[in-house]
């Protein structure tokens, strides 16, 4: 198999005494979609903040494109090819929705820093942020303050975000968490059309299990802290402690799944 | 060509545009259009506090980094070139070489500053740079055998910008055009440069950065941007232009003393001034400067007369004696901020958009 893109080797953080990923050890591989699945507390938002650089790593490491990135900042991973879009929605509240998607386009320029140029004369950047804005069929708010918009909105604004970095590794903390049923496919549609470029590497949680079945070409199973279990989606779904974790602590979410099915 | 002036960054309200131009009007023919010395003061007081302020505003409200120690920035470049000029005598050669120290060291020490602390909460940040500033303030009140200590030093400025000197034999629409009054345009012109630079900068792409970094900067992090870079940057940015600004002030007023550069009191006014006028807008810096000296200069006037006028009634001449200036200017502040929290030009934009 090819080298692996994205790779945890023992990862591990304790808050206090409590392992809240605890020895996780994952290869993530370009052109697959992994799951992470796991009942809420598992420790997926940590896991993902240790690979993107928002938590330090108490043990272990985190390996991107080979080389060991464990000590680098996040802005450094993202300059790497990280990309992250939040559980928890993280915008800039008072700039347009245009803006929030330009600041994410300007970033990886060598014009970034510039302080001298017009930052209105760099018309790519204003038509690349332009063409993430409609992926997200947000174009007719593009003035709005991101703080004015709907919840679904923000939704939306927080994965263009994470789009228009135009990283190689994609990292989606429940995207559609709380996005009305209508909304739902323009971000399903967006993660499929990621997919189908094929040269991509995508980390999704999501707890919809409809979802999950239609998009994973893998699934990671996290409880915990622990990698407890590690497949293709057929068999990790049968697994006896799958069916137990998710009947167990979340019987909604697969009730929904299976009836929207 | 305006447009391109203000790098596209427009007043964006009528009044505001008016303001403006009305103050820019006044502060450009100053000279010619009020006589005695106390316009001409305020006007050059004016010009180098809407450098100051501006250079603030950088920090405050485009970056959202709270610092109290931008007056010893400004001391700094009051100090630099005021003692090259008392020391190595009146010329522009000690005149040029203090303001190059000044601005090394300016922007040396806002970089250790920046480097050392903008990684900590913004509350410690701030701390630590008021406990900078009052370390300083004392070291050059003390190391008086360079600095004058407490007293200052006054100094001669180039002769060119001398009173004495008269530039031409005939009045130009009737003044007499000596040093005085190309000193005072020394000082307009560079606080009109400073100010339109400021403008580039904040309009460029690192200025917006630093917007996004002041409206959430674990996510400028997320997205790649080195926060603590950025932050450094602008620190050592604000802290040059208060240099400036600083000896500016030391050619205009040829003097330098702790009280007039380094003092809190101007750091206070400095804050007052940002506020009123309305964070994270530059037009708020010229707006907020213009108004606050003005009412600092002519409110106790102003008072004065009211106070006579009411000399008959009960407690109401009190009230309005000329030394309960700063009460009545802090009441304006409570207002003014009341009222426009987002500042003068917020609450003018807010109107235009309202139309
Ligand atoms: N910064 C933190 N400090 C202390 N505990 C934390 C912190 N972040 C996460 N945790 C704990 O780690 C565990 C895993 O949380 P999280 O990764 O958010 O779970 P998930 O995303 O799987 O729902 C939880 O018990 C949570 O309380
Ligand atoms: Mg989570």
């Amino acid at each position: 198999m090819s080298r692996p893109v994205l790779e945890t080797q023992g990862l591990t953080i304790r808050f206090g005494g409590h392992a809240a990923v605890d020895n996780v050890s994952c290869a993530f591989h370009a052109g697959s979609l992994t799951a992470i699945v796991g009942p809420n507390g598992a420790g997926k938002t940590t896991y993902f903040n240790l690979m993107s650089g928002q938590l330090p790593a108490s043990s272990g490491s985190v390996h991107l494109d080979g080389d060991d990135v464990t000590r680098l900042s996040t802005a450094a991973r993202a300059q790497r090819g990280i990309g992250r879009a939040f559980q928890i929605t993280n915008l800039f509240p008072n700039l347009s929705v245009a803006e929030n998607v330009r600041l994410a386009v300007q970033s990886k320029s060598r014009a970034a820093a510039n302080l001298w140029s017009r930052w209105d004369h760099h018309a790519e950047w204003i038509s690349r942020a332009e063409h993430y804005l409609e992926e997200v069929n947000l174009q007719d708010k593009r003035d709005l303050a991101a703080a004015a918009l709907p919840h679904g909105d923000k939704r939306k604004l927080e994965v263009a975000l994470m789009m228009a970095l135009e990283p190689h590794v994609y990292m989606f903390d429940e995207p559609t968490a709380g996005m009305s049923v209508d909304e739902v496919p323009v971000v399903l549609d967006l993660i499929k059309r990621l997919k189908a470029a094929g040269d991509k590497t995508i980390l999704l949680v999501e707890h919809k299990m409809d979802v999950v079945r239609s998009l994973a070409d893998r699934i990671v199973v996290l409880h915990n802290g622990q990698l407890v279990a590690d497949g293709d989606p057929e068999t990790v779904i049968a697994l006896p402690i799958v069916q137990e974790a998710y009947l167990g602590s979340m019987p909604a979410a697969v009730g929904a799944g299976e009836a929207a099915s | 060509m305006i447009q391109s002036a203000l790098s596209g960054d427009l007043p964006r309200s009528r009044i505001l545009s008016f303001l403006l131009l009305a103050i820019f009007v006044a502060l450009a023919f100053a000279p010619f259009l009020f006589s005695g010395s106390q316009p001409i003061n305020t006007a050059a007081k004016i010009c180098i506090f809407i450098v100051l302020v501006a250079s603030y505003d950088l920090l405050l409200g485009y970056t959202g980094i709270v610092s109290f120690a931008h007056t010893m920035f400004f001391g700094i470049g009051g100090y630099g070139v005021g003692l090259a000029l008392y020391g190595w005598g009146p010329t522009w050669t000690s005149a040029g070489l203090g303001l190059a120290i000044a601005l090394v060291v300016g922007a040396v020490l806002a970089f250790v500053i920046g480097l050392l602390s903008l990684r900590v909460r913004a509350i410690f940040y701030a701390m630590i740079t008021l406990a900078v500033a009052s370390a300083f303030a004392i070291l050059a009140g003390q190391l008086s055998e360079y600095t004058g200590g407490e007293d200052g030093r006054s100094f001669r400025v180039p002769p060119l910008l001398r009173p004495a000197t008269v530039l031409f034999d005939v009045p130009f629409l009737g003044v007499r055009v000596d040093g005085r009054i190309l000193s005072y345009y020394l000082v307009f012109f560079s606080a009109l440069l400073l100010l339109l630079a400021a403008l580039r900068i904040v309009n460029s792409p690192f200025g917006r950065v630093l917007q996004a970094i002041r409206e959430n900067d674990f996510r400028a992090e997320a997205l790649g941007y080195n926060v603590v870079y950025y932050r450094t940057v602008a620190n050592c940015l604000a802290a040059g232009m208060a240099v400036l600004a600083g000896a500016m002030s030391a050619i205009w007023v040829r003097y330098t003393g702790p009280d007039t550069t380094l003092s809190f009191a101007i750091m206070l006014d400095i804050l007052l001034m940002v506020v009123i006028g309305g964070m994270g807008t530059l037009y708020g810096a010229v707006i907020g400067a213009a108004l606050f000296i003005l009412a600092q200069n002519y409110l106790q006037k102003l008072m004065a007369i009211a106070s006579e006028a009411t000399a008959s009634l009960p407690l109401i001449p009190h009230l309005l004696h000329p030394d309960r200036w700063l009460l009545w200017l802090g009441v304006l502040f409570i207002l003014s901020v009341y009222f426009f929290p987002s500042g003068i030009v917020g609450k003018l934009r807010e109107m235009e958009r309202g139309r």
